[in-house]
C-alpha cells in the first residue's frame, strides 16, 4: 500500500531522512517511533506529499508521490491524515467540516456528504454536537472529529501525526480508542506516536527512528521485547518506565 | 466668534444651490471615490497578498515590488505622476485618450486609480499578515483532504484570515476616506475642496471647515459601524474567546 524506497530530505546543508525505507502493506498497521527531531513527523508527511524530498521514491498504492505528474489532490483525497493540532476548520460547525471536501473534492451531492458526516460523528461519539464549531469542543473531541473528517473521504489508508501529543492525558484514551477499532476493522495505517500501549495493543511493526535514519523496523514483539540498538533500547527504557 | 449656521442655506455662486448643497455634492465625489477606490484596493489588493503567499517565488517577488513601490511613494506624488506624466509618457494615442476625459470625469477616473492602487498595496500587506498568522497546519488540512491549493485559499485559509483583518481593514477603510481628499489637488470637487470654496466665498472658516469635519466625522463614526456590523456577523462561536 505505502512503500517508502530509500527516501531522503534536506533542509539546506541539513539531512533531516537518511536513506529510509519501509512499506506498509494493505491492512497493517506500523507505529513510528522515535526521539522529537528523529524525522519521523516529516517521513509520514512526505508520504502525502505534504514535505517534499529530494532523493528516493514513496509510492501509495502504486502511485508514485514524487512524479510530477501524480495529481496530488487526488492522491491525497485517498490518503487520510490526522495532525497533531487537529487542524479542523475553525470557520465551520462540525457537519461542514465532515462535508466539505466530500462536496468539493469528491463532488458527491451536499445531502449525501451530510449524512455520511453525520454517521461518521456518530460513530467517535459527537452526533450531539454536530452543530457546533470546533472551538467550542475539547481537543479530544477535535481530534475524534478530525479522524471522523478523514474518515468521510473513504481512505484506502491513514495517516497519524502525533495525534494524542497535545491532548490532556485524560483525552488521549478516547482518541486512542476510535484509532484502535479503526486498526481492528482492518484499516492500513501509519501512526507517528509514543502510545507504546496502542502499539502493543494493535501494531503488526514498530518502526524506531533516530537521527533521520530509520533504526530499526521490525515485528513489535521483536521490538519490545529485544530491540537490537542500543538506542532503541535507551528510548524504551525511558518512556517505559513510567 | 460667533458661528453663522444660516450661511448653509444661502445661495452660492452656483446658480440655485445652497452652501449646504454644495457640501452635499463634495460629500457625494468624496463618498463615490473612496467607495470605488475601496472596491479597486480590495480586489487588487487580496490578489496581491495573495500572490505574496504562494509556493511560487517569481509572484512572492513581484507581489514584494508591488507592495514597496505603492506605498513607499506619497499618495499626493502618486496622484501627480498618474495625472501629469502618465499621459506624457505612454504611446501619443493612449496619453491623448487619457486626456480626453473632459473633467470632473478625467480627474476622477485619475484619483479612483491612484487612491485604490495605494490603499491596495497597505490591503496587501494585511491579507499576507491575516494568511501567514494561520498556522502553517491549515493550509496542509486543506491541502490532506484532496482540495488544490485554490480551494485550499478559497474554503480555508481567506474566511479566515478575512476575519482576522478586520480591525485593520476597518482602520484602512476609514483612512482611505479621509484620503480621498487629496483628490483636490487634480481637480476633483469633493468635500474638502466645497469646503475650501465656501470659505473663499463667504470668508465664513469655521463654517465651512467645521461642517466639513463633522461630515467627515459622521462618514468615519458609519464606515465604523458598518465593519463592526460585519465583525459581529461573521463571529465564530468558540473561535474569539480561544484566541484570547
Amino acid at each position: 500500500m505505502i512503500k517508502i524506497d530509500n527516501v531522503s530530505k534536506h533542509y539546506g546543508p541539513f539531512q533531516v531522512l537518511k536513506n529510509c525505507s519501509t512499506e506498509v502493506k494493505k491492512g497493517e498497521v506500523v507505529v513510528v517511533c522515535g526521539p522529537s527531531g528523529s524525522g519521523k513527523s516529516t517521513l509520514i508527511k512526505c508520504v502525502n506529499a505534504l514535505e517534499p524530498f529530494q532523493q528516493g521514491s514513496i509510492t501509495v498504492s502504486g502511485v508514485s508521490v514524487g512524479d510530477k505528474k501524480t495529481n496530488l489532490p487526488k492522491l491525497r483525497a485517498q490518503v487520510g491524515m490526522v495532525f497533531q493540532h487537529f487542524e479542523l476548520f475553525p470557520h465551520m460547525s462540525l457537519t461542514e467540516n465532515l462535508a466539505i471536501a466530500q462536496i468539493k473534492v469528491l463532488g458527491r451531492r451536499r445531502e449525501e456528504a451530510m449524512d455520511k458526516g453525520m454517521k461518521l460523528l456518530e460513530r467517535v461519539g459527537l452526533k450531539a454536537h454536530a452543530h457546533k464549531y470546533p472551538g467550542q469542543l475539547s481537543g479530544g473531541q477535535q481530534q475524534r472529529v478530525a479522524i471522523a473528517r478523514a474518515l468521510a473521504m473513504d481512505p484506502i489508508c491513514m495517516l497519524f501525526d502525533e495525534p494524542t501529543s497535545a491532548l490532556d492525558p485524560e483525552m488521549i484514551n478516547e482518541v486512542l480508542d476510535v484509532m484502535v477499532e479503526l486498526a481492528q476493522e482492518g484499516m492500513t495505517m501509519m501512526c507517528v506516536t509514543h502510545e507504546m500501549g496502542f502499539a502493543k495493543k494493535v501494531a503488526n511493526r514498530v518502526i524506531f527512528m533516530d537521527q533521520g535514519e530509520i533504526i530499526e523496523d521490525r515485528e513489535k514483539h521483536a521490538f519490545f521485547e529485544t530491540p537490537a540498538s542500543d538506542r532503541a533500547q535507551q528510548f524504551l527504557s525511558k518512556i517505559l518506565t513510567h | 466668534m460667533s458661528l453663522d449656521l444660516n450661511i448653509f442655506f444661502e445661495a452660492s455662486p452656483d446658480p440655485g444651490v445652497t452652501y449646504a448643497g454644495m457640501l452635499l455634492s463634495g460629500l457625494a465625489w468624496t463618498v463615490a471615490l473612496a467607495l470605488l477606490a475601496w472596491v479597486l484596493a480590495l480586489i487588487v489588493g487580496t490578489a496581491v497578498g495573495v500572490a505574496r503567499t504562494l509556493p511560487f517565488k517569481w509572484l512572492v517577488m513581484l507581489g514584494n515590488a508591488y507592495v514597496e513601490v505603492f506605498r513607499n511613494i506619497p499618495l499626493l506624488v502618486q496622484l501627480f505622476l498618474w495625472y501629469f506624466v502618465l499621459p506624457e509618457i505612454l504611446p501619443a494615442a493612449i496619453g491623448n485618450w487619457i486626456k480626453s476625459f473632459d473633467a470632473p470625469w478625467g480627474p476622477f477616473f485619475t484619483a479612483l486609480v491612484g487612491l485604490g492602487l495605494f490603499t491596495s498595496a497597505r490591503i496587501a500587506e494585511q491579507v499576507r499578515a491575516g494568511i501567514n498568522s494561520l498556522a502553517k497546519g491549515q493550509r496542509n488540512a486543506g491541502l490532506a483532504v484532496g482540495m488544490t491549493l485554490g480551494q485550499t485559499y478559497r474554503y480555508v485559509l481567506l474566511p479566515m484570515a478575512a476575519r482576522r483583518i478586520i480591525p485593520p481593514l476597518t482602520s484602512e477603510f476609514m483612512t482611505i476616506f479621509k484620503n480621498s481628499s487629496v483628490a483636490l489637488t487634480i481637480g476633483v470637487i469633493e468635500l474638502t475642496a466645497q469646503a475650501q470654496q465656501m470659505n473663499e466665498f463667504t470668508f465664513r472658516t469655521y463654517e465651512a471647515l467645521g461642517a466639513a469635519t463633522v461630515i467627515y466625522i459622521i462618514v468615519a463614526l458609519t464606515v465604523n459601524q458598518l465593519m463592526a456590523l460585519i465583525e459581529r456577523k461573521s463571529y465564530i462561536p468558540g473561535l474569539i474567546k480561544q484566541e484570547r
